[in-house]
């Protein structure tokens, strides 16, 4: 982001630092030094979108290879543990390192500029959390070289698959590497919503109330309370499970008076709000998508925020529809599966305020417009197939079939993933300056559309005839070969296109034959759009002063008193903080921490179970001096001079 | 607006805010309210276990056999006792005085220690003290798994309580080398309300994990 154009001032008081080697680096640092040490929110969210990104690709391969599994009866392309460790990894890995980074890159990216904010309240609290994603990313993938390979107890991992002693190989490390990656995934997740609260409720600029933050906010602060109220669930869950496997407890072990059923509701307690945690954000981008596109604003913007606020507190209530067929007893049930019902109220008016928003507008059918129609169209297919499943009778009759697969694929890829492109199509422009392709964007959607439907659609009636997820083959003669070979087709064209999408995401940084953005370049309508593309570092050179919902737009076609106005400059400039160091380091004590944790036992000559924990303790001192240093490396920091309107 | 921003600011004038709050003090609290959840998870794991798993096996475990509650009950006393000096830290160093702050930032580390030790003393003489009684997997050699939640739910207090007393460890280290002054007092107040925090669980565990297995 370009500084040469602005003065340069020297800081007023060199930073004082205890380890010079170490000091926080200041503005001239540039290549990877620059990005390993980046507390700028832009950069973080770019480095969350690559990370995830590369990601999805490798998820998404291992998707094909459960699809090519099943392309005819009993093939053996991969064997049954093959078969799975790749949905065990396929869903965790679109899960934490897909949906929810791909949303925690839009959050670090567009928030702050939405409120009108210069940073995060925490910059280096939100790189611990980057590197903290970073470093359980890593810890999942390399599961596959050690002992047992990828874990294969699926994303849910129900006990008793994670009990040591049925295990299929010897001293399996899978569940090891899943419970240690998931639980420093919760970390990098937990940290950065803290972050993202303190932001939006403090930093928000003067006259930017609570009811004119654009709808993209208010999903951030509501997946970010979300979060920190769901994850500690989980990570005790996991706590417990890590103390069952390396240290005998009985929490999960039926046959020493354990309940495993336990960790069925610890699970889903997390597990359902997380459902809600993928979701809102993709709403969140539509909500801000279809009124710049419609070129009207959004209808019922309070109703749409209020449902958004009622779904994720309704969205803890409802954990235990995941568990009907366990027999949980009439009353439990019923009441689960009315509430289930219920939180169809509030999706249903957001769809309507967006149907609402579209009524009578000029709508444009630009690539952002189109995502945004199929988020909308393909999430409701989801949603009609999550209220058969809210009735009792009907989810006993398809618990555990390929009917669930469609189901939560319409809500996760037509929703979730259809709304992540969306949003990259929207402010892809922003990060690079750059406008995309038009006509590859639409051939991206149109595969992805076609591929999406061709896949998943035909799952419903496999479902219904009876086709059980999770199972690595089945026979011929069932009436499954047929739907099964369209699948496979169309998850290969899927792919085709998500490929392509990736490829032209991240092609649009380099590519300079691309057509300049411009400020707006979608005439939209929050704040961000009156930044030029890419945004400054410092992005607002003066702190503005809002006084309407819609901004950008009211300050281009709204009344004189609806134009927002300025700070003026201060003589002292913009003042920016340095780069540092610390996240990273303590980031990486936390995966030294882990691996020496990971790898802490081995088995003695005689049997029994030798203990070392040099490598965690080592870790843990390099997480504790970082933490340490980071507190006392000082403020640091250099000021800017921007002109006038330069930003 | 960063930290450091927020730290350069203060030189001159207070930062601002949308809500008015600091916003170390905002975190603060976001994080509190994830915390309630963790110890949430972990009570409610220790009381559905509590009446289903005393019977499993031949060994009906009365858990007052194992307790001590006398000891518990005065440690008890000592971690609230230290809240007062936290409060008291807190309040001296919003009034800038130094001397006052250390000697209460002190108070509240003895007594955070002091409740330390009696839970490693419960620990050990839990374990190993009656014939390797409670462990974390077995009562008296058979499976059980009230020693489960009983030692990771109290021991996960313990590790809270540990790290409190390094951050105001750390505190005290920092008030030593002259730079401290009532600019910190926003972040002793978060130390202080994480303090306080830790104390009001305890007040929650002590009664649903031992009181109650004199009562019900």
């Amino acid at each position: 982001m370009a500084t040469e154009s602005v003065k340069y001032v020297a800081p007023e008081t060199k930073p004082k630092t205890v380890l010079d080697a170490f000091r926080r680096p200041d503005q001239h640092v540039t290549g990877i030094r620059d990005w390993l040490t980046t507390i700028d929110h832009k950069k973080i969210g770019l480095l969350y979108g690559l990370v995830a990104l590369c990601s999805l690709i490798f998820g998404g391969m291992q998707a094909l290879l459960i699809r090519s599994q099943l392309w005819a009866p009993n093939l053996e392309i991969l064997n049954q543990r093959e078969y799975n460790q790749m949905f065990t990894m396929h869903g965790t890995i679109m899960v934490f390192l897909v949906i929810m980074p791909l949303s925690a890159a839009f959050f670090n990216f567009v928030m702050p500029l939405q409120i009108g904010a210069r940073d995060v309240a925490f910059p280096r609290l939100n790189a611990l959390s980057l590197w903290c994603f970073v470093a359980g990313a890593i810890i999942l993938n390399l599961s596959w070289f050690f002992t047992g390979g990828a874990p294969a107890i699926g994303w849910f991992a129900y006990s008793p698959l994670t009990d040591v002693r049925f295990e299929e190989v010897t001293r399996d490390m899978g569940p090891d590497f899943w419970v240690f990656g998931i639980q420093i995934l919760g970390l990098a997740s937990l940290l950065a919503s803290f972050n993202f609260i303190a932001t939006i409720i403090n930093m928000r600029a003067p006259g930017m109330t609570m009811m004119r933050m654009p709808v993209f906010c208010w999903m951030t602060l509501v997946v970010s309370f979300l979060i920190i109220l769901a994850f500690p669930a989980i990570t005790i869950a996991l706590v417990e499970l890590m103390f069952d496997r390396n240290y005998g407890t009985n929490f999960y072990d039926f046959l020493e008076g354990g309940k495993p059923h336990l960790w069925q509701h610890l699970f889903w307690i997390f597990g359902h709000p997380e459902v809600y945690i993928l979701i809102l954000p993709a709403m969140g981008i539509v909500s801000e998508v279809v009124p710049t596109f419609s070129r009207k604003p959004l209808f019922g913007y309070g109703l749409v925020v209020f449902s958004g606020a009622i779904i994720g507190f309704m969205g803890f209530a409802v954990w235990s529809h995941h568990m009907f067929t366990t027999g949980m007893g009439i009353v439990a049930t019923s009441a689960f599966s009315m509430l289930t019902m219920l939180i169809a109220i509030p999706t249903g008016v957001k769809i309507f305020n967006w149907i609402g928003t579209m009524w009578g507008g000029k709508i444009r059918f630009d690539t952002p417009m189109l995502f945004a129609l199929g988020f909308i169209t393909m999430f409701m297919v989801g949603g009609f197939t999550g209220i058969m499943h809210s009735s009792v009778p009907i989810d006993m009759q398809q618990q555990d079939t390929y009917f669930v697969v469609a189901h939560f694929h319409y809500v996760l890829i037509g929703g979730a993933l259809f709304g992540l492109f969306c949003g990259f199509y929207f402010w892809l422009p922003k990060m690079t300056g750059r406008m995309l392709n038009e006509k590859m964007g639409k051939v991206v959607f149109t595969l992805m559309f076609i591929g999406f439907n061709t896949t998943f659609f035909p799952m419903h009636y496999l479902g219904m005839i009876g086709q059980p997820r999770r199972t690595h083959s089945y026979n011929a003669g069932h009436g499954f070969e047929q739907w099964n070979q369209i699948a496979t087709i169309g998850a290969f064209i899927l792919g085709t296109g998500v490929l392509l999408g990736v490829i032209q995401f991240m092609r649009s940084f380099r590519d300079k034959s691309l057509k300049p953005a411009g400020k707006n370049p979608w005439d939209a309508r929050s704040l961000e759009w009156t930044l030029s593309s890419p945004v400054k570092e410092y992005n607002f050179a003066r702190t503005p002063i809002i006084k309407a919902r819609d901004q950008a737009w009211e300050n281009n076609y709204g009344p004189r008193d609806l134009h927002s106005v300025k700070e003026p400059l201060d003589h002292h400039g913009v003042h920016m903080p340095d780069h540092s160091w610390y996240p990273l380091f303590t980031a990486i004590g936390f995966l030294v921490l882990v691996i020496g944790m990971l790898f802490h036992s081995s088995l003695g000559t005689d049997g029994e179970i030798i203990r070392n924990y040099t490598v965690a303790i080592i870790g843990g001192i390099i997480a504790i001096t970082s933490m340490i240093m980071w507190s006392l490396e000082g403020p640091g920091g250099y000021h800017l001079f921007p002109e006038e309107d330069e930003e | 607006m960063s930290e450091a921003a927020a730290a350069h600011a203060d030189e001159h004038h207070e930062p601002y805010t949308s809500t008015g709050i600091p916003t170390k003090k905002v975190l603060m609290w976001a994080f509190l309210g994830s915390d309630c959840m963790f110890f949430g998870t972990l009570i409610s794991t220790h009381l559905i276990y509590r009446k289903i798993s005393a019977t499993v096996g031949t060994n009906y475990l009365d858990i007052r056999d194992i307790f001590d509650i006398e000891l518990t009950s005065f440690s008890t006393f000592i971690l609230l006792a230290s809240s007062l000096f936290m409060a008291l830290a807190v309040s001296a160093i919003h009034k800038g005085n130094l001397n006052s702050t250390r000697w209460m930032l002190f108070g509240t580390i003895i007594f955070g220690a002091i409740f330390l030790a009696c839970q490693v003393y419960e620990f050990t003489h839990f374990a190993y003290a009656h014939g390797n009684e409670l462990t974390l997997s077995t009562y008296r050699g058979e499976p059980h798994v009230f020693g489960s939640t009983f030692f990771v739910l109290t021991g996960t207090h313990g590790t809270h309580v540990a790290i409190g007393v390094f951050w105001l460890l750390g505190w005290l280290a920092y008030s030593f080398t002259g730079k401290m002054s009532t600019a910190d007092a926003m972040d002793i107040e978060c130390c202080g309300l994480y303090w306080h925090f830790v104390d009001i669980v305890w007040i929650i565990i002590f009664p649903v994990v031992y009181l109650m297995e004199y009562a019900l």
